[in-house]
């Protein structure tokens, strides 16, 4: 690879992630805060994926026959809840580690997930097209958020759907997201985030729409101490999920 | 080579766990679920028990397909008559009296012996594809990362995503899953018989409560009932092996003549009755049901309902999970069935616990203080309405769908 030729790489989050590949799997590990947080997530993904694809949602494999990327997938705590649900899914993350986590434990799970250690470019110059893309909690890892996001709108097909989910980048987010769960609650390792690589939703918008994508819905994610469970909420200063569609 | 991965695999054959099964296969066909049972091919028809279905499980039943090939066997208790009495008393004086319904056409519970109800659940697993293997015995567990594998010694073994533990109060899998249980003994025996009387029921319940403990009468179809006689071991013991006859006049005492000439029809049996509470309801890999979570008491007759809540709740966990590409045996999954049913059991154990030892007394104090409650209980309209909706099993606030007699 040329030094010059742009990238989304940024090596010092990738070495990071692959430190802690495997603490992935494990429910009490460092990874806990994910692992309460992915029913929230799957609850609003295949909502919307049954209601745009005219799906039964309480049925069984509602994702069956759809093209998925989980893109930045890490350990592919997501990505197996979404072969699962029966999509046809590919797995990508930049972190050789976690690729190596992830599919080992796919094929303890006896799923069969096409992981790639790769970029988002490089799928995108390689032609590949998805139904459904995930982009969950990676935006605020990635070095260029523009040039990320206009490659995965690239490689959507028309009608499809794609899922942002990230951490807002404001005062209540650092006390909240940085300082509460790193510092207070230790939920995360501390470093996990940075305040000034979070992401405004307006900074989302405007790459995906210049990339033709139409903005779909806009909600927020909050925890609840007493439930101890993630739910939405219309408070979107924190952690948020954008829903985008490319018009057919 | 080793065995396929199923999804789910239910150790015990009993109701708790063909109801675990049928629940979990009519839900979501796509989970690949099987049943092992210890006990010999047949044996299930030999059981002489029989047990109360709450309106509740009765529900649940029908929703799963099973209560119409169920109701002809079952005898709707329509009335529920308690008593606090010495056995020589001559006359029994009524404290608590519960008319059956709790709505409009619906029972509070019905009396089903065993055998139908093993024999329905398993008629039903077979109609849906589930495969029942008898006489296989688990000989160990073994939790890994993204299954479990349940040795089950010559019979080979079985690997599952999830291993659900239905095997009775002295649960082996419990044990093998490092799983402790908190245990209280009670010196007491169920002494468990069928009789035949003269007279019709007509669909009354009664328990009478004797010093050494509760002795309850079910209705059963046609002029049966079912006994549930509590004694103090040794006499329990003494009443089960003695002559038929001395056992036929120590009933007589206490059934009295109101139903006319009575016969004991098939065995006697003495079960030890005590409180047995597994501290943890899952583990990775493996989620308790019924009696291997609680052996409870059974003076309020809450055995069954509270094993059947159990299934229902781990079926709507697992089938919910499931739905949404959870991985079906991790403790994250598994945790939302144990928070859900712990408070319920862990109260109904104390209440049953707390009855007995009031109950089971001949103190003159004593009596006269749970005369009064109950006498007021029974004066108290809207207490009654709690207490019979408790005893039908559909007072809880969030229970699950099929109890509701709602599809998963």
């Amino acid at each position: 690879m040329p030094a010059d030729a742009k990238t989304t790489i940024d090596q010092s989050e990738i070495d990071r992630f692959s430190r802690l590949a495997e603490e992935w799997w494990n429910p009490k590990g460092k990874f806990k805060p994910l692992h309460k947080f992915n029913p929230v997530r799957l609850h609003y993904i295949r909502e919307k994926v049954a209601g745009h694809f005219g799906r039964d949602p309480q049925g069984e494999k509602p994702l069956r026959n759809l093209r998925l990327l989980d893109i930045g997938c890490g350990g592919g705590l997501l990505t197996e809840s979404m072969a699962r649900m029966g999509a046809e899914v590919v797995g990508a993350d930049a972190s050789e580690t976690n690729i190596k986590v992830a599919r080992l434990h796919a094929e303890q799970s006896d799923l069969t997930i096409d992981y790639r250690a790769e970029t988002a470019e490089a799928l995108a110059d390689a032609g590949e097209t998805f139904d459904v893309i995930l982009n969950m909690e990676v935006v605020e890892h990635v070095s260029d958020p523009d040039f990320f996001l206009g490659k995965c709108a690239e490689m959507m097909r028309p009608g499809g759907l794609m899922f942002v989910a990230t951490i807002n980048r404001t005062a209540k987010a650092a006390a909240l997201a940085i300082f509460g769960a790193e510092y207070v609650l230790r939920w995360l390792p501390r470093g996990t985030h940075r305040y000034e690589k979070l992401v405004r939703p307006e900074e989302i918008e405007r790459p995906l729409s210049l990339g033709g994508l139409e903005r779909l819905d806009h909600v927020g994610v909050f925890y609840s101490p007493i439930r101890d469970e993630w739910h939405r909420s219309s408070d979107t200063d924190v952690n948020y999920m954008m829903l985008f569609a490319k018009p057919k | 080579m080793a065995s396929p991965v199923r999804d789910i695999v239910v150790c015990g054959g009993g109701y708790v766990g063909l109801a675990t099964a049928v629940a979990l296969k009519q839900s979501a066909p796509g989970l690949d679920v099987a049943v092992v049972d210890a006990a010999p091919e047949e044996a299930w028809k030999k059981d002489e028990r029989a047990s109360a279905i709450a309106a509740g499980a009765s529900r649940m039943l029908e929703t799963l397909g099973v209560w119409s090939s169920l109701r002809q066997n079952a005898e709707p208790i329509t009335r529920m008559i308690v008593t606090d009495s010495r056995t020589g008393d001559p006359v029994r004086p009524v404290f608590l009296t519960f008319d059956g319904a709790v709505a409009d056409g619906e029972t509070f519970a019905h009396m089903v012996e065993n055998v139908h109800l093993v024999g329905a659940l398993r008629e039903r697993a077979g109609e849906l594809g589930i495969g029942i293997r008898q006489g296989v015995r688990a000989q160990g567990f073994h939790a890994e990362e993204a299954s479990a594998t349940l040795d089950l010694g010559e019979a080979g073994s079985e690997r599952a995503r999830l291993v659900v533990a239905a095997d009775g109060i002295r649960s082996r899998l419990r044990d093998m899953a490092g799983i402790r249980t908190v245990e209280w003994s009670y010196d007491q025996c169920g002494i468990v018989a069928t009789v035949s009387h003269e007279y019709a029921h007509n669909g009354r319940a009664e328990e009478h409560f004797m010093p050494a403990g509760p002795f309850a009468t079910l209705p059963l179809t046609g002029n049966r009932s079912s006994l549930v006689w509590t004694e103090r071991t040794r006499d329990a013991h003494r009443l089960v092996n003695d002559d038929a006859l001395i056992f036929e006049a120590e009933l007589e005492r206490r059934f009295g003549h109101k139903l006319g000439r009575i016969e004991l029809v098939g065995g006697r049996r003495a079960f030890p009755l005590g409180l047995t509470l597994a501290r943890a309801f899952v583990a990775p890999r493996i989620a308790l049901a019924g009696d291997a979570a609680h052996g409870i008491h059974p003076i309020a007759g809450q055995g069954l309902n509270l094993g059947f809540k159990d299934a229902a709740a781990l079926a709507e966990t697992v089938v919910e999970a499931h739905r949404l590409g959870l991985d079906i045996g991790t403790l994250p999954t598994l945790e939302r069935y144990q928070v859900w049913r712990r408070f319920d059991t862990v109260r109904m154990g104390a209440t049953t616990d707390v009855l007995n030892r009031l109950f089971s007394n001949d103190m003159t104090p004593l009596r006269s203080l749970r005369d009064l409650g109950l006498g007021l209980v029974d004066r108290m309209p809207r207490m009654k309405d709690f207490f019979i909706r408790q005893a039908a099993g559909i007072g809880e606030q969030r229970d699950p769908r099929l109890l509701r007699g709602a599809a998963i």
